[in-house]
């Protein structure tokens, strides 16, 4: 089959690989019919993420067709067509059986901070994802989700992990009616926070980025103030002044350790690597939030140490949530938020590109490249179904 | 469209830096909330209000509501290729990732990465050093194939010319500078 094949940093590209195989009785195949580049695999692609194997195929937002099923699977039949929520999950642990999806313990031998996710190195598992034609996806009868005929392919892919993981990162927030809601970073998954404010009764929502295009698109598609970093003095300062001088009720951090926009930060977390990731983001979030206020992060930061600003966490009284999403539990509730209008996550892509041109696709969109968004992959074995889905949607 | 800018309650926006006249009593004691009328445009505002709706924050729930029953005993998955287990988990999970296992000197050095725990920094030190090993162990296993890797297209240069051509040929131009620079000063360093 055809699949994404990780080198080395920022070099990719499409290989033949052999097609993978049931190796569980609770495994599927699933045929690859649409597959999204996160802003995570550029941590990956950028070599930022400790255990990532050369020969790795990248991808965990993807959705396609049952292609086969081991013998222990009941809910799903080879034809299915499957949503596939990017954390890999038992059911059954201890996590599981209260909802932790995102922090399953049964599902990743090499690390037990975080669960197996499809495609993102061996600290997370060491499970292959979705940029491919096949993938092997364990635990079928619990992970996967059948997606209903009115739900668009498109809207469906976004659904295994920016839809969820944005919205989840506006709920831990725990926002309240009025609210001022301070999302850093313009990317799918600020994007999506930044709607889900507005669902949850947020009376302001502030996105802060740097590039001109990604807050253009931000204030058009979510309704939002921007603010560009790059034109402030101090990030924290600023925010204050926006807000009476009272700070944001709410910081959410959409970023990760791949943020910019500190010295110091560049310095010892992207280029020593001597932390694990700029945590310039999470700074700025802390600082920026009035005090008793609280700060949602799921921007992803790497396993080892991080210089975080934690006297002001205490001294401020802050309540400081994070996690993986746990996609499954959203699920429900944001197809209804999508069958009612409220929230189409499609509007977001913005680039349809081949699986075959996967180098050209990361450069893109890691270079924001093209006023790039949210790119999808087009496996060459998907095509007949995505002409498909294209002539239904006219 | 209409922006929450333009509804923006906060007329209060003035600079306060160097207005010594201003004291503490100028700043609202409450933050300003802007009127539900004035976000009624905004498409599905409050939809989720009432915490009801919401799927709820992963907090700790049981049961489970979207999944099937959960079993006693998940079978164990065969293993076929060497796996790395973490110090902080007991033996090996049920359900495992099996794709590159460890070879080389990259598997060595990742084989001592996993005596330490997750805990301690040495364990992904090692494993960012075994991935910088990797790299070049990738391009030798290229070239084992008779396949000449090719880099530049690997990084997308494709896309660069099409999208950043300027760019592209500043660097270029840099590149080159500092070639030529570098071929200049150590032919005058053999000439001497
Ligand atoms: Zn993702
Ligand atoms: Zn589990």
């Amino acid at each position: 089959m055809l699949a994404m094949n990780y080198r080395g940093p920022y070099r990719v590209r499409a290989d033949h690989k052999p097609d993978p195989v049931i190796e569980h009785p609770g495994d599927a195949i699933v045929r690859v019919t649409r597959t999204c580049i996160c802003g995570s695999d550029l941590h990956l692609y950028h070599g930022m993420v400790p255990d990532t194997r050369v020969g790795h195929t990248f991808g965990h937002e993807f959705i396609g067709v049952v292609d086969d099923v081991g013998s222990d699977v009941k809910n799903l039949k080879v034809g299915d067509k499957v949503l596939v929520p990017f954390n890999l999950f038992c059911g059954s642990c201890f996590y599981c059986k209260h909802e932790l999806y995102g922090n399953c313990n049964n599902t990743n031998a090499q690390a037990s901070a975080v669960g197996g996710i499809y495609g993102y190195s061996h600290t997370a598992g060491g499970y292959d994802g979705g940029q491919a034609e096949y993938v092997r996806v364990p635990m079928a009868d619990v992970g996967p989700h059948i997606i209903p005929d009115d739900i668009h392919d498109d809207d469906a892919v976004l659904l295994t992990d920016v839809t969820p993981t944005g919205y989840q990162a506006a709920e831990m927030g725990d926002i309240k009616e009025g609210d001022t809601v301070v999302i850093f970073g313009a990317g799918p998954i600020g994007l999506i926070a930044a709607k889900s404010a507005w669902l949850m009764g947020a009376g302001r929502v502030i996105v802060v980025d740097e590039v001109e295009y990604r807050l253009e698109f931000a204030k058009r598609w979510a309704q939002c103030e921007v603010v560009n970093f790059r034109e402030v003095n101090d990030m924290a300062e600023h925010i204050k002044k926006m807000t009476d001088w009272m700070g944001a009720d709410v910081c959410i951090d959409c970023v990760g350790g791949d943020a910019a926009g500190s010295i110091a930060q560049t310095l010892t977390g992207r280029l020593m690597k001597a932390q694990a990731g700029s945590s310039t983001v999470l700074h700025w979030a802390i600082n920026s939030v009035r005090k008793g206020g609280n700060v949602s992060i799921v921007g992803v930061y790497g396993p080892t140490f991080n210089m975080v600003p934690m006297g002001n966490v205490l001294n401020k009284g802050l309540t400081i949530r994070a996690n993986q999403a746990s996609v499954k539990r959203h699920l429900p509730r944001l197809i209804e938020h999508i069958r009612a209008g409220r929230l189409s996550p499609k509007d977001i892509i913005t680039h349809r590109i081949p699986l075959e041109e996967v180098s050209d696709a990361y450069h893109i969109f890691s270079s924001k490249l093209d006023e790039c968004i949210k790119t999808v992959l087009i496996p060459p074995r998907a095509k007949d179904v995505s002409a498909v889905q294209a002539s239904k949607s006219q | 469209m209409e922006t929450s800018n333009q509804v923006d309650p906060h007329s209060h926006q003035h600079d306060h830096r160097g207005h010594a006249h201003e004291f503490q009593q100028d700043y609202p004691s409450e933050p300003q909330r802007p009127t539900r009328e004035q976000l009624a445009h905004i498409n599905g505002w409050g939809a989720d209000l009432d915490r009801k709706d919401r799927p709820g924050v992963p907090m700790e729930r049981t049961p489970p509501r979207f999944i099937p029953p959960p079993v006693d005993r998940l079978p164990q998955q065969e293993q076929t290729v060497e796996i790395l287990t973490s110090t902080e988990r007991p033996g090996i999970t049920p359900i495992f990732g099996t794709v590159q296992p460890p070879k080389g000197l990259s598997g060595m050095i990742r084989r001592a990465a996993f005596r330490w725990s997750e805990n301690d920094m040495r364990h992904w030190l090692l494993l960012l050093a075994a991935d910088r090993v990797n790299v070049v162990e990738g391009i030798g296993e290229d070239l084992s194939q008779g396949k000449v890797p090719n880099v530049l297209a690997e990084m997308g240069i494709k896309a660069e010319w099409e999208h950043n051509r300027a760019g592209l040929v500043k660097k270029a131009v840099v590149a080159g500078a500092v070639l030529g620079t570098m071929v200049y000063l150590m032919r005058r360093r053999d000439e001497r």
